[in-house]
């Protein structure tokens, strides 16, 4: 079945099984392969891209649900000022171990900064922990990347 | 090679990482392994489907070499051929170029099993029902042991005599899943006559030699890939994958890939090693402990992998950090019918340092002294002999350490509080320490007699230097801090310094990544290699320089009596937990966690502060979350991430953390290991924080919310002293 969506800004087409894990789509179709496979199952989030401004588990979405929405990978944000504010960020306090689970930690990073009312506001810890709920890492502790997040915040005025 | 010199994790950063999942190769095969339905059993019969063209099935018969694994012993088959020891032990290897395809002919393999009654539990494993699983032939006495060991220090009898009270309790441990976010997978291809493994592994040496020895040949090759993440568990199980998978591509010369689903990985991978304690302990009239008596019983699951080594940690780092002057230990690794247990972070000392610490806990309040106090009155200082009769080498600031964290933390006066608080309340505060140490390299003198380990700088025309080690960064930091401490010894910028591709190939065999060796072995050799550089450095010429591994004069060992220095030099730390129970559901949260840590100089301190977090939080899991259980059958009850619960962001607060500089000689810039310490003692301090909650004795780890609500609304006698087993017999 032909689906169309909008990947980092362009629009694309694929054929595919409509039932088919967007996960699968876009890494197999579109070499979209930031986005890891850790779980199947929604639970560890690696697989999270944006979808119409909200955080989504690809492997749990069929690819019939992203038709006509807009979606944004890591590669459609890591060479544009904010994703790079993120990124620097998060090598900065080096919130980065295995590097695994790190492309859906940027994203999640990248949806909570961009979503506040007021780009001055930095996110309380509570607030940060909250964002990052979704997205499991085994490697940090989640420490440094809280930290990462109110280094980004702190340097979000310079891109926005 | 063709590593060029980018920052630190930017290709992770920037999902330019290529996992092994990532990877693309021309006419890549997948792969599925097949896999026993039961956990003891004979092989009768194995009956296969017809295949369609370009589908394949391999099994014990088609191993042009030999049907073993080789880890310390060889005693794990590549394919089980006649029998099978645990429910998931791999029979057969099928391949294809559709993993649909391969998955319905699986469904028509048809294996006929003449059954026998499992053993799941060191219990039921010295019962020898229907005779034993390993060491069938050796006397009654030995028999399905690994391995087991004793070890005196003192003189036991005269300890007792002194002993004015007497306490004895059991305490156990669970399993532990390591969960490295990305599963464990390998490719192989043929290539100049070589089969070529690529994988997410740790020790890219231990496949290299485990392959040719399945293969009968040395034509081969192992590349470590992009490794999400590891903690062990990639230390042996990768030997399993391409043990398997180098018979195909051997064959079929042509690029395989084979990636566990996750639910494969829980369900079959290696796991943390359940540990039974029996502690019988003398306390003297002036409250001091004058004897102890510790039996060790480890499950080490169908294989013994790598169970001996983590039955001699055991064994050896028993007493933990504290002076007991008459000790006996009686360890033993029992052959069960369920998945091998391996190396996980800590190997053996996360196990040791909860029973020990929660036993010192019980004592001291039964006593009614305070815990860490009581603790503190026993700790070893830089004059005391170890539990093996070493002199300390080097200064021990252990009492330093106690004071600074219990000033940080302000633990005395919470837990004067906590004691006194009223019970009745919704919520219940509490706090608990553990104090823990790690031994760092081998067991022994294992570096010397083993391992030999050997590092390589090669320099360019143009000065760069790429460092050509076997050591892997699976996320801890060593593409980071390897080339920190050569660029610091060469005196050279670090973006002149690089880590080259851990690739049989190309680096020599300076030992696998594991037991905390990394730096203080391997980082050593390193800065001795780059000082020798130094004094030859000729500018703008290439020349490489090698150095080999060579004791220090004060390391002595026996490694029959187990006399000396354990391990070459040893880290240590201390956590503070501080919690509140929601006392209806029993569900705590985490409102302090407080850590200090000895690992002689850190070189990069954000680098260390990564280890600390992630093993303090991963240790929090297995004291609070992380509940693994066999159903009756021998299969995790567990099957995937939603039942086997990892902490998230929201489950730990921010880590209140410190370092003590106190530089070991023989450390590259005096650092030694640091990697597994900061997981062991986060599960103890975690349960000794409810203990003082809720005001009740705990036995056994993981304390889960159910844990805690059968010890507050339960029957009143029995459940508090259960053990693991007991519980899950419960359940």
């Amino acid at each position: 079945m032909k689906i169309s969506f909008k990947l980092n800004g362009k629009l694309v087409s694929v054929d595919v099984d409509p039932l088919q894990p967007l996960l699968t789509t876009l890494r197999d179709e579109l070499h979209m392969q930031a986005a890891k496979q850790g779980c199947g199952e929604g639970e560890c989030g690696s697989c999270s891209v944006i979808m119409n401004n909200v955080m989504v588990n690809t492997c749990l979405i069929p690819t019939i649900q992203a038709k006509g929405a807009a979606l944004v990978t890591l590669e459609g944000l890591r060479d544009t000022p904010k994703g790079k504010c993120v990124i620097n960020a998060l090598l900065e306090a080096k919130g980065v171990q295995c590097g695994f689970c790190t492309p859906s930690m940027v994203l999640a990073l990248y949806h909570l900064l961009d979503n506040r009312t007021y780009a001055n506001i930095t996110p309380t810890e509570v607030q940060i922990r909250q964002a990052l709920a979704g997205n499991l890492c085994r490697c940090t502790g989640y420490g440094m990347i809280v930290e990462a997040a109110k280094i980004a915040a702190n340097n979000w005025e310079e891109v926005w | 090679m063709d590593r060029v010199n980018i920052p630190f994790k930017w290709q992770e950063a920037t999902g330019r990482a290529q996992f092994i999942s990532d990877r693309h190769f021309d006419n890549m095969l997948e792969a599925r392994l097949f896999r026993s339905t039961c956990a003891r059993a004979k092989i009768l019969d194995i009956k296969l489907p017809k295949l369609p063209a370009g589908y394949f099935i391999f099994g014990a018969k088609d191993i042009p070499g030999r049907n073993e694994l080789l880890m310390v012993q060889s005693d794990w088959p590549v394919f089980a051929d006649t029998e099978v020891r645990y429910l998931g032990e791999i029979i057969l290897l099928l391949v294809g170029p559709d993993l649909k395809v391969i998955d319905s002919l699986a469904k028509l393999i048809h294996v006929e099993y003449q059954r026998l009654t499992p053993a799941f539990t060191p219990q039921d494993s010295q019962q020898l029902i229907q005779g034993a699983i390993h060491n069938q032939d050796a006397v009654d006495d030995q028999k399905n042991k690994f391995d087991s060991h004793k070890l005196n220090k003192g003189d036991l009898d005269a300890g007792f005599s002194q002993a004015v009270q007497i306490f004895e309790e059991s305490i156990s441990t669970g399993y532990q899943e390591h969960m490295y976010l990305e599963t464990q997978g390998i490719a192989g291809y043929y290539k100049d006559g070589k089969v070529v493994i690529e994988g997410s592994m740790q020790c890219p040496w231990y496949v290299h030699h485990c392959i040719s020895i399945v293969l009968g040949s040395e034509d081969v090759r192992v590349i470590q890939a992009p490794t999400g993440g590891a903690f062990g568990g990639k230390e042996d199980y990768p030997d399993v994958l391409a043990g398997a998978l180098c018979v195909a591509v051997q064959q079929l010369k042509q690029p395989i890939r084979l990636v566990l689903s996750r639910s494969e990985d829980i369900a079959f991978t290696t796991k943390r090693h359940p540990i039974n304690f029996h502690y019988r302990t003398g306390v003297d009239s002036q409250g001091k402990i004058v004897a102890m008596d510790v039996k060790v019983d480890i499950n080490a699951g169908a294989y013994l992998s790598l169970s001996g080594i983590v039955l001699q940690r055991a064994i050896t780092t028993c007493t933990n950090v504290y002076d007991i002057p008459n000790a006996a230990v009686e360890a033993t690794a029992w052959a069960t019918n369920t998945v091998p247990c391996g190396a996980f972070r800590g190997f053996g000392s996360p196990q040791t340092c909860f029973g020990i610490e929660t036993h010192l806990n019980h004592i001291a309040n039964k006593l009614g002294l305070d815990a860490a106090e009581f603790k503190r009155t026993h700790l070893l200082t830089t004059q005391s002999k170890t539990l093996t009769g070493a002199a300390i080498f080097g200064d021990l600031v252990l009492e330093k350490m106690y004071a600074e964290i219990c000033e940080s933390s302000d633990y005395h006066a919470k837990i004067q509080a906590y004691r006194q608080q009223a019970r009745t309340g919704d919520k219940l505060s509490g706090i608990g320490m553990a104090l823990f140490q790690h031994g760092c390299g081998f067991a022994g003198d294992l570096e010397d007699t083993l391992v030999k380990a050997v590092v390589r700088l090669v320099k360019d025309a143009n000065d760069e230097i790429e460092i050509q080690v076997s050591n892997t960064d699976m996320g801890q930091g060593l593409s980071l801090t390897f080339c920190q401490i050569v660029a610091d010894a060469l005196q050279r910028p670090l973006s002149s310094v690089r880590l080259g591709v851990a690739d049989t190939e190309h680096v020599p065999d300076s030992g696998p990544t594991v037991a905390s060796r990394s730096i203080v072995i391997v980082g050593y050799l390193l800065e001795r290699a780059a000082k020798k550089l130094t004094d030859i450095w000729l500018g703008g010429t290439a020349q490489s320089v090698e150095e080999r591994y060579s004791k220090p004069d004060y390391h002595q060992w026996d490694q029959q009596t187990f006399k000396g220095n354990a391990y070459q030099t040893t880290s240590y730390g201390i956590n503070v937990v501080e919690l509140e129970v929601d006392s209806a559901t029993g569900v705590s949260e985490i409102t302090g966690l407080w850590a200090i840590y000895d690992v002689g100089h850190v070189i990069d301190e954000a680098v260390f502060k990564g280890q600390i977090d992630g093993g303090f939080v991963q240790a929090l899991g297995y004291g609070g979350l992380e509940v693994m259980t066999l159903d009756s059958e021998g299969r995790f009850q567990q099957t995937n991430m939603a039942d086997y619960v990892i902490p998230t962001a929201l489950d730990v607060p921010k880590i209140h953390s410190s370092v003590v500089d106190n530089p070991y000689q023989y450390g590259p810039q005096g650092a030694k290991g640091g990697g597994e310490l900061t997981h062991n003692g986060g599960a103890a301090a975690y349960c000794a924080a409810i203990e003082c909650a809720i005001n009740h004795p705990i036995n056994a780890i993981p304390v889960t919310p159910e844990v805690v609500c059968s010890l507050l609304y339960g029957k009143e006698d029995g459940v508090a002293f259960m053990t693991q087993q007991e519980q899950d017999h419960e359940n």
